[in-house]
């Protein structure tokens, strides 16, 4: 069943033409017509009958479209799911609540979970990516913890030739001036699209965060043909709390007053769960009448919810919290019904609204923003009430939690609508993908910006300038990092984000602060800011150090490797500045997974997640999944399992940094580092086409590498730790050298060029390199890709101390005007300072 | 010493504030809706987006029952300082010369900025040297100041002009690089950038900004004796 | 009786959202667009329309480096010529 993108609009259209004035809402009855506009099936719609005991009416038939749609009822994806592995030593809230969190010592937890908003930000970008930010901090609050940080993961399609190194003459396109022209005009028009998109997703992202004054510490940005049509705007928060205060979602207690708090009530989003979320979506610029269901944000009001709820929550005046968000009312209070095995009796009349008029049906599936809804015992309600009204905030007691087993739905004295919580919650059908793994390439080949035979010096700087690997400083320069007085390393200071834990604002305190997890080694003075510190005196900072990772391209080539590549590639980011990793969450970004070959990416790439997630001791505390990002004409995105990992570091002084730090230091390359041309990012400026499969990987063996680099970053002996990625080794050193503003004298030894080749056997049609000193050898060494790899700096003894645990070749020295590797043949590869910096701010054109 | 941090609905940088005058001297919190400054030696307007930024920044904090206080307070003498959103309320209750507009860029842009000393004798600067360079934060959309030339002169020679963005750093468009003023008593100091971001190396990258609350407290105890 | 009141940036002061927007509408196709500026606009209903002016020296528009012209709105749209504040002294 494939759904019409443009036939399901703001309500279906049946329901629609009947005004509150005539027949009441409960007489009305929709058909299966309506049903199938809404985004069940024929067979869903038959098993609401049977669950129903009869047709569903007007609010019921909303009710049940919205949560059982893909977005709520997880209907493609849930069987997958369950093979993850979410235990371990330090989970302490695993999926299935607001948020997942771990304990991170002196009984705080860190809550975290990462979420997506795509469809409603290739609708509008600033809105959607602002809500975005909006509902994935609720989720924080909603379990009890301060929000304290924000990441955000971005993929939209190539922003234009003008921000492609040497862009001009189309390479790789068809012979026919006229085809390159019109290539060239569609690429223009395309471009300047994503520079829409991507404008307006990042000052949506930043005007909320910023105003609700949450830093935004990291995050990342692809840009890539497949993302034209389907931009994904992927928002992490993490927040801090006590770990014996933390709240559940479940509603307990019959005879207690449900309470809804925050913004009054009006028609942002209706339908949008089922409407947007779960459909394809139409071709560009024909999504207008997408736009009324599209909800709109206020920071302000979010950040007045925020203090309220936790307050509330300080003075232990409710028993349950769930915050409203797709779905708007219906998913919270039927999933807090379900988890506490209960029923709730509801009556909309009692909603604060911001429209007159709206019907019952409306009120229930309304995602206004900036609404959490409670449980509270009858006793405490008028305390709460004037509680919300001390932070300006509205309130409304709205029902009450009951024993039947069913959610009842009254507008005024009138029945309108009811369901068993269990039909509406748990009896969605679920199914099983049907796997077929693609006979042909899915993907078109990338577009060659790039000649077949540039020179290496060329190669670099075309890649130090791709959209990909250029400095993000124009993005993030846009938020706010520093909020909050926990940010010990902003973006591009280190390879991961790293928070202080000592300064707080634990729900209630006013600057009281956490102790050491570290067995009493003393911890911030009481009442008051931790000490600064002094190099090397005083008491240890425990810290938290956050990554947010994906590479859809490599996933595309082959979902299962690439899938644990990109786990790596967060841990990696953690170990690099000495952080351990305690959990992980994922947002899984696929096209229509009724397809067979989607169902091969979603099913491979789940199976590497578990499998690396496992190995790392990092298991999965919570995520979601976004599918049918498909245009109707322009294919499937890459698969994209967005990855964010938190970790915990034993002393924020001692974190690592990316850049050189003097003159002088060793530089060396480790780990088990075996680059391969194969998907990295030169083969996508050449215009090659994907492999099928990568490189199979040691899981064993990288993470004793990760182990090690992080041992000897919380050593102190490293000046610097850059895990190397896209671009490989090359761009990893001109990263470092732009990082401290210092040159390097490179020399990778005679071998790395001749003995190289792949660490293990390679699946599909991958060939393994064997370079010799072929110019292709030569390329595939300075450019490949593949886990595994650091760059180290410091001084000597401290880098060869590592080669204890795991490989280590001392590869140069830190100094002099730019970064110069020699090549085999008294041949070099060089660029100056100045060159280096100059390609790498390629992005700042993007943004007028 | 004590020092008053206001919190309007809607500050952000109240609670860093708080942590950053705590390294000088006692402080508190000052809830936007009590006309009490409980007995503050000194007071801080912090950074944020109070009242959402609504209408105008600053436009609806201005008249919030604690700046009535504020405004008694700073009319005797009392020390005010305002930090970002602060600088604009204190502007909007001109208690400052000038305004606060969008940045020429238009953007929210947050860099790790220098600032030069152009007065070092005042209340707020007395820690620091004539001409020094102090490396201190700055995050706002709406920080680029105004104030017509007849005013701007006026300043000038009254020494109201205190901190100015060194040479390139001037990303808002303020006139004359104006990063930071004081009224024409001196007793009232305005500035863009986040001193309060700037008390200790591990998150602020410097400790400049502790100059600023350090002259303050100089001050205040300057004025006991 | 219903009012509108229209805020915009004094003339002189740069409008940099002004000087998007005259860039952005050509890019779109838009020709022979010159000297855009971008205000605010505030709609309230008022039972002494006498007070709008306080209103806005106070509150609405910033004088310093706004304009502000009241409309009355009342059926007949009247409307009050714009009205500039003067500077502070």
């Amino acid at each position: 069943m494939s759904e019409d993108p443009g036939g399901a609009t703001a309500s279906s259209p049946a329901v629609e033409s009947s005004p509150a004035a005539e027949a009441p809402a409960s007489a009305q009855q929709p058909t299966v017509e309506d049903a199938l506009a809404l985004g069940l099936t024929h067979a869903e719609y038959e098993l609401v009958c049977e669950k129903q005991g009869g047709a569903p009416n007007q609010v019921e038939l909303a009710m049940y479209s919205l949560l059982w749609s893909e977005h709520c009822a997880y209907k493609h994806s849930k069987k997958l799911l369950r093979t993850l592995p979410t235990e371990g030593r330090h989970v302490v809230m695993g999926p299935g609540e607001n948020a997942g969190a771990v304990d991170v010592g002196g009984g705080i937890v860190c809550a975290f979970k990462v979420e997506s908003h795509n469809h409603p930000s290739a609708v509008e970008p600033f809105q959607g990516a602002a809500t975005g930010v909006g509902g994935i901090l609720r989720d924080i609050f909603a379990i009890g913890a301060r929000p304290i940080a924000v990441l955000d993961s971005l993929r939209f399609g190539e922003p234009g030739a003008g921000a492609i190194h040497g862009g001009g003459a189309d390479k790789g396109a068809v012979d026919d001036d006229a085809q390159s022209a019109m290539n060239a005009g569609v690429r223009a028009h395309v471009g300047a699209r994503t520079r829409f998109l991507l404008d307006g997703a990042v000052q949506g992202i930043g005007h909320y965060g910023n105003s609700i004054g949450v830093p935004t510490i990291g995050g990342e940005v692809y840009f890539e043909a497949p993302y034209e049509q389907n931009c994904l705007v992927n928002a992490m928060a993490l927040g801090l709390g006590e770990r014996e205060k933390l709240v559940r979602s479940a509603a307990a207690g019959p005879g207690n007053t449900l309470v809804l708090f925050g913004a009054r009530t009006g028609r942002d989003g209706i339908g949008g769960a089922s409407v947007l979320a779960s459909a394809e979506l139409g071709e560009a610029g024909g999504d207008e009448d997408k736009r009324p269901t599209v909800q709109v944000g206020d920071p302000f009001e979010e950040k007045k919810l925020l203090e309220c709820s936790l307050e509330l929550l300080e003075r232990g005046l409710i028993v349950a919290l769930q915050d409203l968000g797709a779905a708007g009312l219906t998913s919270s209070a039927a999933e807090m019904a379900s988890k506490g095995e209960v029923g709730i009796d509801l009556d909309v009349a009692k909603i604060p609204l911001r429209e007159p008029g709206m019907e019952p049906f409306e009120v229930m599936v309304s995602e206004s923003q900036e609404r959490m809804l409670c449980v509270v015992e009858p006793a405490n309600v008028e305390a709460v009430r004037a509680l919300c009204e001390k932070w300006e905030v509205n309130s409304a007691a709205i029902g009450t939690v009951t024993t039947t087993g069913r959610m009842r739905i009254f507008d005024g004295d009138e029945l309108v609508g009811e369901m068993p919580v269990r039909a509406l919650v748990d009896d969605c059908p679920l199914y099983d993908l049907e796997p077929e793994k693609p006979s042909a390439p899915i993907y078109a080949s990338p577009i060659a910006t790039l000649d077949a035979d540039a020179a290496p010096r060329e190669a670099l700087l075309a890649l130090l300038a791709s959209p990909n690997i250029a400095s993000r400083r124009p993005l993030f320069e846009q938020y706010d990092a520093i909020v909050q007085s926990r940010t010990v390393r902003r973006p591009e200071q280190a390879d991961a984000a790293v928070l202080a834990l000592g300064l707080d604002r634990v729900p209630g305190g006013e600057g009281h602060s956490l102790t050491s997890a570290d067995g009493g080694h003393g911890s911030a003075a009481a009442g008051g800011a931790h000490d600064p510190a002094t190099a090397g005196e005083g008491p240890p900072i425990p810290a938290l150090a956050v990554s947010i990772d994906c590479n859809g391209r490599r996933v595309a080539a082959d979902p299962y490797t690439g899938t644990i590549e990109a786990v790596l590639e967060c841990a990696a980011n953690l170990a690099c500045v000495g952080a351990e990793p305690l959990g992980t969450t994922n947002n899984l970004n696929f096209g229509n997974p009724e397809k067979g070959h989607i169902a091969w990416q979603l099913t491979e790439s789940v199976r590497g997640l578990g499998e690396a997630c496992r190995a790392l001791e990092a298991p999965i505390v919570g995520g979601n999944v976004s599918l049918y990002n498909e245009g109707a004409t322009a294919g499937p995105i890459y698969p994209t399992p967005v990855i964010g990992m938190v970790g915990r570091l034993p002393d924020a002084r001692k974190a690592g940094r990316l850049g050189f730090a003097h003159a002088g230091d060793a530089i060396a390359l480790v780990g088990p580092f075996a680059p391969a041309l194969a998907a990295s990012e030169l083969a996508k400026l050449h215009g090659e086409a994907l492999p099928d499969g990568l490189a199979e990987i040691e899981i064993a063996a990288v993470r004793g590498a990760q182990i090690a680099v992080r041992e000897a970053v919380r050593a102190g002996g490293l000046a610097s730790a850059h895990d190397i990625a896209e671009g490989g080794v090359t761009v990893a050193l001109a990263e470092c050298c732009l990082g401290g503003n210092l040159g390097a004298e490179i020399d990778l030894g005679a071998d790395f060029w001749e003995t190289r080749s792949l660490s293990g056997t390679s699946r599909g049609s991958v060939s393994p390199v064997t370079p010799g000193v072929t110019e292709t050898g030569i390329r595939a060494g300075l450019f490949g890709e593949g886990p595994g790899g650091f760059l180290v700096s410091g001084a000597p003894a401290a880098l060869r101390a590592l080669g204890e645990a795991t490989p280590v070749r001392t590869i140069g020295t830190v100094g002099g005007e730019g970064l110069r590797i020699a090549l085999p043949g008294d041949a070099t590869v060089s660029a100056t300072l100045t060159e280096l910096k100059a390609a790498h701010g390629a992005l700042a054109e993007l943004f007028g | 010493m004590k020092f008053g941090v206001i919190q309007f609905p809607g500050s952000c940088d109240e609670v860093d504030a708080l942590n950053a005058v705590k390294k000088v001297g006692d402080a508190e919190l000052l809830w936007h809706g009590e006309r009490d400054l409980k007995g503050a030696d000194a007071i801080v307007v912090p950074g944020g987006f109070s009242y959402g930024d609504y209408l105008r920044a600053g436009a609806i904090a201005r008249f919030a029952p604690v700046m009535e206080a504020v405004i008694d307070f700073a009319n005797d003498g009392g020390l005010v300082l305002g930090i970002c959103n602060g600088f604009q309320v204190l502007c909007e209750a001109r208690l400052l010369p000038g305004a606060l507009l969008v940045n020429a860029n238009r953007r929210f842009t947050f860099r790790q900025l220098e600032l030069e000393v152009l007065n070092s004798g005042g209340s707020f600067t007395q820690g620091c040297a004539l001409d020094q360079r102090l490396s201190i934060p700055a995050k706002h959309s709406w920080g680029r100041y105004y104030a017509d030339e007849e005013t701007l002169a006026a300043m000038d020679r009254g020494g109201q002009i205190v901190l100015r963005y060194a040479p390139g750093e001037n990303f808002n468009g303020s006139a004359h690089d104006i990063a930071g003023v004081s009224n024409e008593r001196g007793n009232v100091f305005g500035l863009m950038p986040h001193p309060e971001h700037a008390v200790d190396e591990l998150t602020g990258g410097s400790a400049d900004g502790l100059k600023i609350f350090e002259s303050m407290r100089l001050t205040v105890e300057g004025a006991r004796v | 009786m219903r009012a509108r009141v229209l805020i915009r940036p004094k003339v002189g002061i740069l409008d940099p959202q002004g000087e998007a927007v005259e860039r952005a509408l050509p890019a779109l196709g838009f020709a022979g667009v010159a000297n855009v500026h971008v205000g605010r606009l505030v709609e309230l209903d008022v039972e002494d329309p006498a007070q709008l002016e306080g209103m806005c020296e106070k509150l609405l528009a910033n004088p310093l480096v706004e304009d502000y012209e009241v409309q009355l709105l009342d059926g007949n749209a009247e409307h009050e010529a714009p009205r500039s504040a003067s500077l502070p002294t």
